[in-house]
């Protein structure tokens, strides 16, 4: 028992730990606020500002889970569709993975040329980030059916449907949420690029006029607050995994879930 | 005439982009098998003789180059739906529980499939009672990796026959169990079969499986395959294990192997 509370209090006490560490360079050595502001004080801007961070974080939360929420839809069906069709398959990975390696901020102004900056802008760039892993996996499950279990369903005069509903989706799913938890913290990345670029708010804006300011306890309350929502986003995640494909991990080990 | 009849079978393997491969790999030559209903019938022969290629012919999952190969005097054009398959990997779905994998044909196949929504508990019985028959009694809920490797393989058995169908073809089932297990699960095989008195077809490796198991036992030859001899393997049933050490069974197995090295020497 000792051990298995120590497991799920350990990623906390690390983080807690790194926190203090962090406290203690700063003051040690005495490094300028301008330059790295001390844990405590970000921790204050986070205080002081408390309702701009809060609407700004409402405001990228928003825009994530838009564009996240979009790239599931289409991911998924894209995923499906070059995951069962090897014409599909083959005329779009090249162009995918192509796409995949743009890096993205380089787009954000032309997103912004034809949509305009804010919350639009946001979600597409989110969304442009984390649509790639997403069908990457749901192909990968689609792709890789047995062939014995093929020829057991086929022989017993099941279509291509059957085949795809009984087993196909069911073995797919843990991939799909390996690559959720992976494309909700992308998805945060996205937004908060296309804020810091091209924004009129949100976190990456706020930060972004925190730095012309010199107001360094700001931008690392905005850090902050984007990794703990990205953090708890990814534990939902990996509780929904949990809760729906347990039986990929057969018992053995429990998956990794929220922590610090 | 006969139920499964094959004539002069030719099959060529392809390649994954589906054209003929570059050296026009033979996988069978003028293979020719006539069974009869209820028979149980064992194929044996070296490595990659196109045994399990010969199983899916006769499945109609592919379909031959040349001959004729009809099932219950129907020739076979698309996949059959009489069939129970089962193969060296279990292949058990992990998602499902084991008596939901028992289940999963009669999902499939008519007429169980519009039935199946509303008489579940029906078939949940069903199965719990076949599973019970193989000695599988109280595991149902278990998940299929919960369960030893012998005990996938007759949950496997299950799931073959839950629909009852008139012929099982088994790929090797027992291939990858220890001795002991192996030996246990013939045992389970045969009462199954002198159960359901369907049309068994086991492809296998093992000679004392084979002439425990069929009453035929036909010989394949190296690839290009084809069938060089079969023999009737005239022993009552139930056959008990303590028989495969008798002295006519032992010469029985050395003929048979004596074949198959001539297969693999000379094809």
């Amino acid at each position: 028992m000792k051990s298995k509370w120590l497991e799920i209090a350990s990623p906390w006490l690390l983080t807690l730990v790194l926190i203090l560490l962090w406290e203690a360079v700063v003051n040690i050595f005495g490094i300028s606020r301008i330059i790295m502001p001390s844990a405590s004080e970000s921790f204050y801007a986070i205080y002081e500002y408390r309702v701009g961070l809060l609407q700004s974080a409402l405001t990228t939360l928003y825009a994530t889970l838009l564009g996240f929420g979009a790239a599931v839809v289409i991911g998924v069906l894209i995923g499906i569709a070059i995951g069962l069709w090897r014409p599909v398959y083959v005329a779009c990975y090249p162009l995918m993975v192509a796409f995949n390696a743009i890096p993205k901020v380089v787009i954000v102004p032309i997103f912004v040329l034809w949509i305009g900056p804010g919350l639009q802008t946001a979600s597409l760039t989110a969304f442009v980030l984390c649509f790639f892993p997403i069908v990457v996996n749901m192909a990968v499950g689609l792709a890789t059916i047995e062939p014995e279990l093929k020829d057991v369903l086929r022989a017993l005069g099941a279509k291509e449907r059957d085949i795809v509903i009984k087993v196909g989706i069911p073995r797919s799913l843990p991939y799909l949420f390996a690559s959720l938890k992976i494309a909700i913290t992308l998805a945060f990345v996205g937004a908060v690029i296309a804020e810091t670029v091209a924004g009129s708010d949100g976190v990456g804006n706020l930060m972004l006029i925190a730095s012309s300011n010199f107001n360094t306890p700001l931008m690392f309350a905005g850090i902050i607050v984007i990794a703990a929502m990205a953090t708890a986003m990814y534990g939902i995640f990996a509780i929904l995994d949990k809760r729906f494909t347990g039986w990929a991990t057969r018992g053995a080990m429990n998956v990794a879930t929220a922590g610090g | 005439m006969a139920y499964i009849d094959i004539e002069d079978v030719d099959l060529v393997y392809r390649n994954s982009a589906g054209h003929e491969a570059a050296d026009g790999t033979l996988a069978l030559q003028n293979t020719s098998l006539k069974m009869e209903r209820g028979e149980f019938v064992a194929l044996v022969g070296p490595s990659g003789c196109g045994k399990s290629t010969l199983l899916k012919i006769i499945s109609g999952l592919i379909r031959a180059n040349k001959g004729k190969v009809s099932v219950g005097g129907e020739p076979v054009t698309k996949p059959l739906k009489i069939v129970g398959m089962a193969f060296q990997n279990a292949s058990l779905l992990p998602w499902r529980s084991t008596r939901e994998n028992v289940l999963l044909p009669l999902e499939i196949v008519e007429p169980h499939r519009q039935k199946f929504r509303s008489e579940k508990a029906k078939y949940e019985a069903m199965a719990n009672e076949l599973l019970a028959t193989v000695g599988l009694e109280g595991f149902g809920d278990r998940a299929p990796w919960q369960l030893s490797g012998g005990m996938q393989q007759r949950a496997q058995l299950c799931r073959a026959l839950v629909h009852e169908p008139d012929l099982l073809l088994l790929d090797e089932p027992f291939g990858a169990l220890d001795a002991f297990t192996r030996e246990e699960l013939w045992d389970v095989l045969q009462m199954l079969y002198l159960k359901r008195k369907c049309t068994v077809i086991l492809v296998t490796h093992d000679l004392r499986e084979a002439v425990y198991l069929a009453d035929t036992v036909y010989v394949m030859s190296a690839r290009p395959g084809r069938v060089i001899m079969d023999r009737k393997i005239d022993l009552p049933r139930t056959r008990k294990l303590d028989d495969l050490y008798s002295r006519d069974i032992a010469d029985l197995i050395q003929d048979l192997r004596h074949h198959i090295n001539v297969a693999k020497s000379d094809p």
